[in-house]
């Protein structure tokens, strides 16, 4: 009996244990409602927590950097980068109407594709962020203690700025490469005659270590394909930038079929140190250029735009070594770098397969001059001597591939909706996951790098249809986040993004939030209109134009009634925020203003330009709720006719 | 000594038990997850409800009476999303009169779901990305199909034929086009 019931016992604890083990299935089951699994949980955060990582998704075609915490996908903040921005007067004040200058004048928006984070040994560093615009060839850099738009600089030679921005593994540069071959330099050309005449660059931005200021080093002059995308060399290849190419066929029209004849298109592989030491030694060809380079001055929080003049090119058959052609099927899109910087990944957006070469194989094909023909004189390596393996079937439409520190890689599918994840080294699929709808890049954080940090990868999707509340035929795009750690893929949770998301980066929040900045100091502000008291305030005529010297600080503008102003005068508020307190900014607006608002952090002078066009009183108020008498805080200019004899006056505080 | 094993015993079945009621909080996750499968099974573009737009590739097919098993096909490949998809693409399709044409057997063992990979496989050799008509095929000497293999493109007098199959009508689709074709492409490989 006591036995009987001892088995008893030990059948219920069986039972118990099985009906657990049960449950633990279901917890990791593959559901994707939030309540079949714990996901909800694992992607809360509670009210007053931070997020584990910064993503620094790109805002396309609203030509912005936004910034989302993950794993909540809270939206965080967007950064004004290639667009005006009225929200904070990016691009509207005359500090920073300077930084969207360029060779075609001021233009005020572009299409932001790729942002890369600095890099120090090949590890995020944190320092900055650069960011491509697309139409208008531009590079950004953002610093990531302001998180503001420090410098731009024009890429000249270029059109479709696309496989850029991505940074050598010392930050040491950062890469332009034309999607768009042109005629270098510009000209009157028919069409047609396209081929062997128009070129494709590849531009070297050296990066400043100190300051972050970007120069172009030099320009090297391709034939004409279009370079879609790039990456750096890692670690054992470091010093080499692989880039792909499509329209080998040098195709001017309806590329779709023209530019798809050739089985192989090419993955450029740049040894880029080579052609560093070359141009060091007094290499390339000085030739005559036009492009902006605009930078933003962190004291005078004024912005300069110069244009620059010559540009230094390099044709690749002066540098023995420095160039080659790596076949690769099917119009190659995302061109990628596995950690550890032996497999270069050439994700044939046609083809079947992915396409895998070896860097140490491509070395060795180098050396023994294994050579199948060249390319308007570029070796072009053979196929099979250089590739380390495919992976087959693994989906339709390959775009793009990020990697874990597993040695794990994830690639994206346009066609088949999907992310998969295959071993590097034996090519075999060990997971799919669909995606909602049509994912271009993923991202790992880090996933680029030598160092990546496989905890999540987030699909960025072209397309959401029904995934949310309808909103008219106009619908967000959306990034879809997955947990990574387990031996499959899990999706927790999908938000909507801005513009569309091509590629994204994120970065340990540890590595940047210890350093953002809280305000700027009043003492270094050195902005020449500055009142950094109320001594300094004043208004002072130059002509048609009016130069209003103005503070504000909880809850009034210093002066708040001004007279003396006239139709026709341009009058320039230049406005200082004398809060030094942390999350104390103050907006400034005046009626029928032609541009926007001003938004001013603590310790900034900004400058808004406003035209009156009418006699009457108008009034000027702070924007942002910023205190308990932000309602008080306000003020009022007189303008009066054009021939008025007026003075101007100017007060706070008087009857 | 008997006594106190036994406590061990009922004891650890407690903590088993215990530790299994924490689980039974989401107990109500076996039904939710054992939906989700069905939802994983179903879900995606395909399976969008949308009678405004014009009709995609998918839809094309499902509503032609000549293309039952085509679509029997697709449907047991799971191939349904990527018929859906923004594309474009060109699906060359084949006849119910094409699939009888084959080997008796063969499209019964291809259902088969151990035959998965290869049917879609054969599936796949009938998707081209792009959105040509028959008239700009004549352009080509060959297309890239989704397989990965290229099917030759032959013009003879008013007729195109792709990977030895004759086009015999095109419906134009929200997300490219269908070309129905007499005959099923086979592969090489």
């Amino acid at each position: 009996m006591k036995k009987s019931i001892n088995i008893l016992f030990f059948l219920a604890i069986a039972a118990g244990l099985v009906g657990c083990n049960n449950g633990n299935d279901r917890k990791s089951g593959k559901g994707q409602g939030g309540l079949a699994t714990n996901a909800a949980e694992r992607v809360y955060v509670a009210p007053g927590e931070h997020d584990e990582y910064y993503a620094f998704m790109s805002g396309g075609f609203s030509g912005q950097l936004s910034v989302y915490g993950l794993p909540s996908g809270r939206m965080l903040k967007v950064l004004p980068v290639f667009s005006q921005n009225p929200e904070n007067g990016y691009g509207y004040s005359e500090e920073t109407k300077p930084m969207l200058n360029t060779s075609y004048g001021f233009v005020p928006w572009d299409d932001s594709h790729h942002p890369d984070i600095s890099q120090t040994n090949g590890e995020l560093d944190g320092r900055w962020i650069f960011i491509n615009g697309n139409n208008t060839p531009r590079i950004a850099r953002i610093d990531l203690k302001n998180f503001a738009t420090e410098e731009i600089i024009e890429i000249p030679n270029s059109a479709g700025n696309h496989s850029s921005s991505f940074i050598t593994e010392n930050t040491e540069y950062v890469v332009a490469g034309t999607r768009f071959s042109v005629p270098i330099p510009q000209k009157d050309m028919p069409i047609n005659e396209y081929k062997g005449n128009f070129k494709g660059s590849l531009t070297f931005i050296s990066v400043d270590q100190e300051t972050g200021r970007m120069g172009i080093k030099f320009q090297l002059i391709m034939p004409g394909f279009n370079y879609d995308l790039s990456h750096p060399g890692r670690d054992k290849s470091h010093g080499w930038f692989f880039f792909t190419t499509y329209n080998t066929e040098e195709a001017h029209s309806l590329l779709e079929v023209n530019a798809s004849q050739n089985d192989k298109d090419f993955i450029a592989a740049i040894n880029w140190k080579v052609i560093e030491e070359y141009v060091n030694n007094g290499g390339g060809k000085m030739v005559p250029a036009n492009y902006a380079h605009n930078v933003m001055d962190e004291n005078t929080h004024m912005a300069t735009s110069t244009m620059l003049k010559e540009v230094l090119t390099v044709n690749p058959l002066d540098v023995p070594g420095a160039v080659y052609f790596l076949p690769t099927p099917k119009s190659p899109h995302g061109c990628d770098v596995d950690p550890t910087g032996e497999y270069i990944i050439g994700n044939g957006k046609l083809s079947a397969d992915l396409t895998v070469h070896s860097f140490t194989k491509m070395l060795d094909a180098i050396k023994n001059k294994k050579f199948d023909g060249e390319a308007y004189g570029i070796p072009i390596l053979n196929f099979e001597d250089i590739l380390a393996g495919v992976v087959k079937q693994p989906g339709l439409g390959p775009l793009h591939t990020e990697f874990d520190e597993k040695g794990n890689a994830y690639t994206t599918f346009f066609i088949s909706s999907e992310v998969v994840k295959w071993k590097v080294g034996t090519w075999e699929v060990l997971d799919r996951q669909p995606v909602f709808y049509s994912v271009g890049h993923g991202m790992i954080p880090g996933g680029n790098s030598r160092k990546p940090f496989g905890k999540y990868f987030v699909a960025l999707n072209k397309i959401t249809k029904d995934r949310y509340l309808p909103t008219g035929p106009e619908l967000t795009q959306s990034a879809q986040l997955f947990d990574i750690s387990g031996d499959k893929m899990e999706l927790l949770l999908d938000f909507p993004t801005i513009g569309e998301p091509h590629y994204a980066a994120a970065i340990p929040a540890e590595l940047i939030k210890n350093n953002s900045r809280k305000i700027y100091k009043l003492a270094e502000n050195k902005h020449p209109y500055a009142a950094h008291s109320d001594g300094d305030t004043k208004v002072v005529r130059d002509g048609k134009e009016v130069h209003v010297y103005m503070n504000m600080i909880r809850s009034h503008f210093n002066p708040d009634n001004i007279e003396g102003v006239k139709v026709g005068d341009k009058v320039f508020f230049h406005i200082t925020n004398l809060e030094q307190d942390f999350d104390v900014p103050h907006g400034f607006a005046v009626i029928g203003a032609n541009n926007a608002e001003l938004l001013i952090v603590p310790g900034k002078t900004e400058t808004l330009v406003w035209e009156p066009k009418q006699v009457g009183v108008w009034p000027f108020y702070c924007t942002d709720f910023c205190s308990a008498l932000h309602q008080e805080m306000q003020g009022y200019v007189r303008v009066s006719p054009a021939d008025s004899d007026i003075e101007l006056s100017w007060s706070l505080g008087e009857d | 000594m008997k006594t106190i094993l036994k406590m061990l015993f009922v004891s650890s079945a407690l903590l088993v038990f215990a530790a299994c009621k924490n689980e039974t909080a989401t107990g109500t996750s076996v039904e939710s997850s054992t939906k989700s499968d069905v939802q994983t099974k179903n879900q995606g573009q395909a399976f969008i409800e949308d009678d405004e737009s014009e009709p995609n590739l998918l839809q094309i097919a499902i509503g032609s009476p000549d293309h039952t098993t085509l679509v029997a096909a697709v449907q047991a490949a799971g191939l349904e999303n990527s018929l859906v998809n923004a594309g474009p693409l060109m699906v060359f399709a084949p006849t119910n009169a094409a699939f009888d044409a084959l080997p008796p057997g063969t499209v019964e063992e291809l259902l088969k779901p151990e035959n998965k990979e290869k049917l879609a496989y054969i599936l796949k050799n009938h998707v081209t990305p792009g959105n040509y008509s028959k008239d700009f095929l004549k352009k080509f000497k060959k297309v890239g199909q989704a397989s990965g293999e290229d099917a030759a493109v032959e013009v003879k007098g008013e007729d195109v034929y792709v990977g030895g199959a004759k086009i015999l009508a095109s419906v134009p689709a929200g997300n490219g086009i269908v070309h129905v074709v007499d005959k099923v492409i086979l592969p090489a490989n």
